[in-house]
């Protein structure tokens, strides 16, 4: 359990204001300058020292991501800030926008002055208007309080952070498509490599983060990597999360915790446990709709980090968990997913544009047992041909939901299709 | 030089090279849709992907820089599973409509399915489909069969442009469309047709004509402009089914114009294929004997004070016809020859002082490039393709003194005046600095420039003005050829244009004509003169002529044709003469025997030992002629103010006899042309 000391978004619940003075209140912009002084070597170094990892979904060490940016190129380097928000399931960037813009924005300052960046893009998603709005609220002040600007917060950085609104495609997330998008371009992933760290937005030197590893960044400097790195499991999955929890529980809510609680302990203190109890538990997708699912027997005893969710044959993701009770009609559920990714493919490769077609209609066919007992093993067939062949992830992430339903479930459509078969007309003529 | 490991064979290539293109380096072959040798790579077709050590998932090879030490596995199981899994996805959604498809037969994705693709379809769901569009007069559409490889975004984006083609939607209902209902407005967009790997972008005039294994395949040369680009001929029977370009790297890369690619079809259409002479006492053209035709013509020579006998070489003769037509001419004692029909007033001594001599290719080694009287767009689109890609990849800096032009690139505009081609030689501030700073300066001066009447000023400003860097862009086939075998008026003799002077005020009683059709010749041939037409279409020639000699067009003869480049070319046969046509020079070397005066060679190769012997340099075949200019002549006149600029040829698809008879050449100017009035509030909104 997070002790009330150790937690970072004080405000997440949005109970204070959001103002640069509830802020300064909550300890935001609490001698920055003092931090930018100690050299960026030194923020590079305590980022290191605290072990976050990246808070998107990846989970790339956030401190080595920042030691890839060139120095001295002659170009310009750029922090970009990913607030697309927009794997199902998750929630928890948003509140930081709305309700601690102004962790959101110093730790920008802290991270853009370690990359030796001057400009910072926030790239909001196009859903999110009030959020947008606040956080221009929150940066206008920054700006009037000179926090931001020339010379900002008196450190003799200069520091400009863009607000950039996105349209709403889900693939404006993938950090290329959206450095695409913020150049004005459709929001297509590019091959990589190059790294954005070598040629991102306007092909400068660029880092692109989620808004809860920036969000983190300024506390986890004041109070030293060291603090940061003894909460959660182990120096490989410390710190504190951000969990959205979703679906059948009672109180679905956003909560910050120490990485590496247990599922079960996180769903009961936070949620209220699930619909009906425990044992009405059927499945939970642990990390954002792309995470394979688990089925109540491993929920009892798996931990919430990166590395028990991947020995457990899942992911942190953006640790959105979306609960399901015995109601779930789970083939359904993962059908709907399968759509989801259909309709935001981007097009562009082939796997991922034929592929999420395929799998969905294969899917809505199994949802009413119209299939065959075979086909289960093309449909986990034509996953794998998806995964790993695409230029982003979102193959993967299309893929993935199938696998875990395919891995966990079998038994489940087998029965559907059984049943339906039992049920069909049978459409057999006699021969004469 | 990064080292590298494929398949077990060690290799080094330079750095950048993609793997891709080192796996063809060592003869192994990577299927691929999306990539394309000269567009950018977009990596989505994932064909090509191929197993790398140490890398978690396979990787685009065509997009993947070589490495040191990179262990690359072209062949393996996951590589195989991964092509055979992007396979079954491409074809999914696939018609498979390969009876029906224009595109059978020499396609990309049929070729891969069957020798990468599994034996079934294991997709039992409803396939996906796509609506048609109109995009262009010469390319049909079979949007369902689209692959999304995007190379036509890429080309009309990079080569042609043109931005109007690009992937609308997204996911499943991801489609190629125009940006918003437009035409591809290119002149390059037949290319389309080529770099489209499946048959979703077909060609409309080859439209269910066809099939590849049946056509025989003719490599040959072009004549529609003066570059010469080298193309393949396919016929069946004694027909020209379609025209496609031919890699050459120093001309046409792998492009064609619109021109080239589809005014075959005028091949087919008025064409002379027989002799007539025209009665005396009805005054109309009658068809008649070769006998009778060259005996009249004959007559009609002798009887005639040589003097008052001219003879003029349109745009489309080849060199072997215009030399036997010159020592024809000579031998009777007539000096009044002259290839240069459209007026060119220049007589230059060497051939440097009318070749483009930096070539086509030495674009791109250009730092500054000043065109002066030319729209190569339209005089030679592939040659304006060629200055466009260096415009992309350095970025170098142009400006057009000359007629205002659409060209697909920025350039400075300098005025239409030939003061502002003066004042430019004076000037030290703006483009004129970046021109005189260049290293590699380059002057494109184009050949309707020479035309005017002060073309010797314009030729001696654009001598001083570019130096070493000065190149003339000829708009037709047969010039240089003519200006290279001296096709050009003998001692004392009188030229083009004083020719039809004498003609109209009656001192020319007799007119050669071969294959002289673009010019107004009810205006410039006066009633008396006896025309006598040599050509291959019953286009304005031949409707002023007496006599028609009926000769054969580029299609079926093998001859040389000199590029502006200088660079001589043979053309080779496609299909046989029509009706009772005849090669040129065999109607030249029967007329010579009629008269009397039988030319000294009986075939072609004899002929050729004739040309070659005075002009060993055009036996130099497909070189570029590194030649001498003549010195600069100071005093080269003054120019005339009053004149603008202009364009003999405003109308890109309507330049010659061939064209003018193509119904899709007529289609795409009804189309795309624009209006005179159109042009001129371009003109007058860019003087603004």
């Amino acid at each position: 359990m997070l002790q009330d000391k150790d937690r970072i978004f004080t405000n997440l619940y949005g109970w204070e204001s959001f103002s640069l003075k509830d802020a300064k209140k909550r300890g935001d912009w609490n001698k920055t300058s003092s931090l930018i002084k100690k050299g960026s070597d030194w923020i590079i170094d305590e980022m290191k020292k605290s072990g976050l990892r990246g808070r998107g979904g990846a989970g790339f060490p956030t401190g080595l991501k920042w030691s890839f940016m060139p120095k001295d190129t002659g170009k310009p380097h750029y922090l970009v800030i990913n607030a697309d928000e927009s794997e199902p399931g998750t929630c928890k960037d948003r509140d930081i926008l709305r309700n601690e813009p102004h962790k959101l924005i110093e730790g920008a300052l802290l991270a853009g002055f370690a990359m030796g960046a001057h400009t910072a893009y926030i790239y909001v998603r196009g859903e999110f208007y009030n959020e947008a709005s606040e956080l221009m609220l929150a940066i206008k002040e920054a700006y009037d309080n000179g926090l931001l600007g020339k010379n900002a917060a008196k450190s003799g950085w200069d520091f400009d952070v863009i607000v950039h609104r996105g349209a709403g495609a889900y693939i404006c997330g993938e950090e290329t498509a959206l450095i695409e998008s913020i150049e004005g371009k459709k929001g297509q992933p590019r091959n990589k490599p190059p790294f954005p760290a070598m040629a991102g937005l306007y092909s400068c030197p660029t880092t692109v983060n989620n808004v809860e590893t920036i969000a983190v960044v300024p506390t986890i400097l004041r109070r030293g990597g060291e603090w940061f790195s003894k909460l959660g499991r182990d120096e490989k999955n410390a710190g504190t999360k951000l969990f959205c929890i979703s679906g059948h529980v009672n109180n679905p809510c956003n909560v910050e915790e120490e990485m590496g609680i247990s599922m079960r302990e996180l769903i009961e203190t936070h949620a209220g446990g699930v619909r009906g109890g425990w044992d009405n538990l059927l499945a939970v997708i642990p990390g954002g709709s792309s995470a394979p699912l688990l089925p109540k027997e491993i929920c009892d005893n798996v931990c919430m980090d990166f590395d028990s969710l991947k020995e457990a044959g899942s992911a942190l993701g953006t640790a959105g968990l979306i609960v399901m009770d015995k109601s779930t009609d789970i083939i359904f559920a993962i059908a709907r997913l399968s759509h989801f990714y259909m309709h935001e493919s981007c097009g562009q490769c082939t796997p991922c544009r034929e592929g999420t077609g395929w799998l969905w209609r294969i899917m809505m066919r199994m949802v009413k047992g119209q299939a065959t007992v075979s086909e289960i093993d093309k449909l986990l067939d034509i996953t794998k041909q998806i995964e790993g062949q695409t230029i982003c992830a979102l193959g993967d992430a299309a893929a993935w939901p199938v696998q875990g339903l395919i891995r966990h479930f079998r038994g489940e459509i087998e029965k559907r299709i059984i049943e339906y078969r039992k049920n069909a007309p049978s459409y057999d003529v006699a021969a004469e | 030089m990064p080292k590298l490991t494929i398949d077990g064979i060690e290799i080094e290539v330079e750095a950048g090279t993609s793997i891709l293109q080192a796996a063809e380096q060592l003869g192994i072959e990577i299927p691929r849709f999306c990539y394309h040798d000269r567009l950018s790579v977009p990596a989505n077709c994932r064909m090509c992907l191929v197993e790398l050590e140490g890398a978690p998932k396979p990787v685009a090879s065509c997009a993947m820089a070589c490495g040191d030490n990179m262990v690359v596995k072209t062949s393996s199981e996951r590589v195989k599973k991964a092509r055979s899994g992007v396979m079954e996805f491409l074809l999914i959604n696939h018609p498979l409509d390969c009876p029906i498809c224009d595109q059978g037969g020499e396609c990309d994705l049929q070729d891969q399915a069957y020798a990468y693709g599994g034996d079934g379809s294991r997709y039992e769901e409803a396939k996906r489909a796509v609506s048609g569009k109109d995009i262009s007069p010469v390319i049909k559409t079979f949007m369902t069969r689209c692959i999304n490889c995007t190379r036509c975004v890429r080309f009309v984006e990079e080569i042609a442009g043109v931005p109007v083609l690009g992937q609308m939607n997204r996911g499943e209902d991801a489609k190629i469309d125009t940006f918003v209902g437009r035409m591809v407005e290119s002149e390059l967009s037949g290319n389309l047709v080529d770099v489209c790997p499946v048959g979703a972008l077909t060609s409309k005039p080859y439209n269910y004509k066809a099939r590849p294994w049946e056509l025989k395949k003719v490599e040959t040369i072009d004549v529609m402009d003066g570059l010469g680009c080298n193309i393949r001929v396919d016929v069946r029977g004694n027909e020209v089914m379609r025209v496609l370009p031919r890699l050459h790297e120093e001309i046409n890369e792998e492009w064609i114009d619109d021109k080239t690619r589809y005014s075959y079809d005028g091949l087919k259409k008025n064409r002379l294929d027989r002799p007539y002479v025209r009665d005396v006492s009805s005054g109309k053209l009658r068809e008649s004997s070769w006998e009778e035709a060259l005996s009249v013509v004959a007559g009609k020579l002798k009887e005639a004070d040589k003097s008052k006998i001219g003879a003029m070489a349109g745009n489309l003769c080849d060199v072997e016809a215009m030399m036997a037509l010159k020592d024809f001419m000579v031998s009777i004692g007539c000096n009044n020859i002259d290839c240069r029909v459209d007026g060119m007033n220049i007589l230059p001594e060497n051939r440097g002082d009318y070749l483009f001599n930096a070539g086509i290719a030495g674009i791109e080694e250009a730092d500054a490039i000043l065109l002066v009287g030319t729209n190569p767009r339209k005089d030679a689109a592939i040659l304006n393709a060629r200055i466009r890609k260096h415009w992309l990849n350095k970025n170098v800096p142009i400006a057009l003194i000359g007629e205002y032009a659409e060209l697909n690139y920025d350039y400075e505009y300098l005025g239409d005046n030939p003061a502002d081609l003066k004042s430019f030689k004076g000037a030290r501030t703006g483009f004129a600095k970046i021109f005189k700073d260049a290293k590699n300066p380059m002057l494109i001066l184009g050949s309707d420039a020479l035309t005017r009447s002060d073309a010797a000023a314009i030729y001696g400003l654009a001598r001083e003005i570019a130096g070493e860097g000065f190149n003339v862009l000829h708009k037709v086939a047969s010039r240089v050829g003519g200006l290279d075998i001296g096709f050009l008026p003998q001692k004392d003799g009188m030229n083009a244009i004083d020719m039809f002077e004498a003609s109209v005020s009656g001192a020319l009683d007799v007119l050669y004509l071969f294959g002289v059709d673009e010019v107004n010749l009810d205006l410039m041939v006066g009633r008396n003169t006896f025309v006598i037409y040599q050509g291959h279409h019953g286009d304005h020639g031949a409707m002023r002529a007496d006599v028609v000699l009926p000769g054969v067009a580029y299609t079926e003869k093998e001859a040389i044709y000199v590029n502006t480049e200088g660079r001589s070319q043979l053309s080779r046969k496609a299909v046989c003469a029509l009706g009772d046509a005849k090669e040129d020079w065999k109607i030249i070397r029967a007329l010579s025997e009629k008269y009397g005066r039988k030319l000294p060679y009986d075939n072609i190769l004899q002929l050729r030992e004739r040309i070659f012997a005075d002009y060993p340099f055009l036996a130099e075949f497909d070189v570029k002629p590194d030649a001498k200019m003549s010195k600069i002549i100071k005093n080269y006149g003054e120019i005339d103010k009053n004149q603008k600029f202009y364009s003999l040829t405003p109308d890109f698809y309507m330049t010659n006899p061939i064209c003018r008879s193509s119904k899709v050449m007529a289609e795409c100017s009804n189309r795309f042309v624009k209006s005179k009035e159109e042009i001129e509030t371009k003109i007058s909104g860019a003087a603004e």
